[in-house]
């Protein structure tokens, strides 16, 4: 019951992208295509839940002075396994993630669940934290890159969804349409949420 | 000639934040008050410099002739958060002011992924010392102009009347929006040399 909480709190009520503003980087950076939204979502959550973990079972020997340091170093290192990873298993998603891969270590998401969550729960809990906000990021950013997609490519997960004549709104696929959908996403989340609570 | 090329691109064409989103945290974050932004971005802009350098050598003198390349991120993120501890104290040091108005954002610095992209750039372009260090310096520069210009802009859209749900970041996004579109224009200059 409370591990059903802990995993459900990052889908709506923490949602990393929506409620909390954090990880906004990869969140613009990547949504072009929606395979990339999806590849970085699983990526982050894999570091996430592994760094969550970790971070959970050493909480008792770490020295409050030194904590963040130490959590870097443990986020840093799933980093380079799951950049491992990628790059031996999926060589197209690496291309197309590229730096982003190793800056999945200074998404704010993982470190900000460190520090509010992994070091204060037991594993199991912090385990399901992790996977919870590591769904809610990849459903988010799987959503903004959706929208992208179809608007600035006429391309649904790369298949044609528009017949020859479509001319897709290729400033969607440019920063200035990545901006543009976030704010409109978090404003729209805002809305049903107060719509919500009535 | 081509330092200046590179300058002129990390500071308007690739501008770190408008046009590659790296360093969108304190984009966000530290843009409400115009003196706190151009703090932040001095801040930011030396340790970005300081960073690219170190980082370089890291890479060349010890990381490749170890054969341990692998170990890049964790190596990289660890001499920025010791710098960025570094310049805290000379902050703290130096402007009692500045350190609290910057808070929490300082040591956020860290976890300014423009700091590390800036880095993990440097080695993919290949760039030797001095054009990563110029490089760095550029994309701090052109992170000052971003954050400090749309500073200037967040300050009167606190006084608009805004719907409820678009206040606060919606709002600040589609304006970041308007400004990415204006830098676009800045694409394409000089795309025969670079």
């Amino acid at each position: 019951m409370n591990l059903w909480k802990d995993f459900s709190n990052g889908l709506l009520k923490e949602n990393p992208t929506f409620r909390l503003v954090l990880g906004t980087c990869p969140t613009l950076a990547i949504t072009t295509a929606v395979f990339n939204g999806i590849g970085m979502g699983i990526a982050a959550t894999a570091v996430l839940v592994g760094s969550n973990l970790i971070i959970s079972l050493i909480k008792k020997g770490t020295p409050n002075e030194v904590r963040i340091p130490i959590f870097v170093i443990v986020i840093a290192t799933f980093t380079t396994i799951v950049e491992m990873i990628i790059k031996a298993y999926s060589p197209a998603l690496d291309k197309s993630l590229g730096l982003y891969i190793p800056l999945i270590v200074v998404n704010c998401i993982i470190i900000a669940r460190a520090e509010a969550f992994a070091v204060k729960n037991p594993p199991l809990n912090s385990i399901m934290d992790g996977l919870g906000m590591g769904l809610g990021f990849t459903v988010a950013i799987t959503i903004i890159s959706a929208v992208r997609e179809v608007l600035g490519a006429g391309t649904f997960f790369g298949m044609q969804l528009f017949g020859a004549n479509f001319e897709p709104a290729l400033i969607m696929i440019l920063p200035p349409g990545g901006f543009l959908v976030f704010g409109l996403s978090i404003a729209a989340f805002n809305k049903i949420m107060s719509l919500r609570k009535v | 000639m081509r330092l200046g090329l590179i300058i002129i691109s990390a500071i308007f064409i690739n501008n770190f934040i408008l046009s590659q989103f790296l360093g969108i945290c304190p984009f966000l974050g530290v843009s409400k008050k115009l003196d706190t932004a151009v703090g932040m971005s001095v801040a930011v802009t030396f340790v970005m410099g300081l960073a690219s350098v170190i980082c370089w050598m890291i890479q060349y003198y010890i990381l490749i002739p170890f054969g341990i390349g692998y170990l890049q991120t964790i190596a990289f993120i660890l001499v920025i958060a010791g710098l960025v501890q570094f310049v805290e104290m000379v902050i703290k040091k130096t402007s009692p002011t500045l350190y609290q108005a910057l808070g929490i954002y300082l040591p956020l610095i860290t976890t300014n992924c423009a700091v590390l992209g800036v880095a993990i750039l440097n080695i993919n372009k290949s760039y030797n010392l001095i054009e990563s260090l110029v490089n760095g310096v550029g994309g701090g520069l052109g992170f000052a102009l971003a954050i400090v210009l749309f500073a200037g802009v967040r300050e009167r859209l606190d006084l608009a009347p805004i719907p409820k749900a678009l206040d606060g970041f919606p709002i600040a996004m589609i304006a970041a929006s308007l400004f990415s579109i204006a830098f676009l224009g800045f694409s394409g200059l000089f795309s025969g040399l670079l």
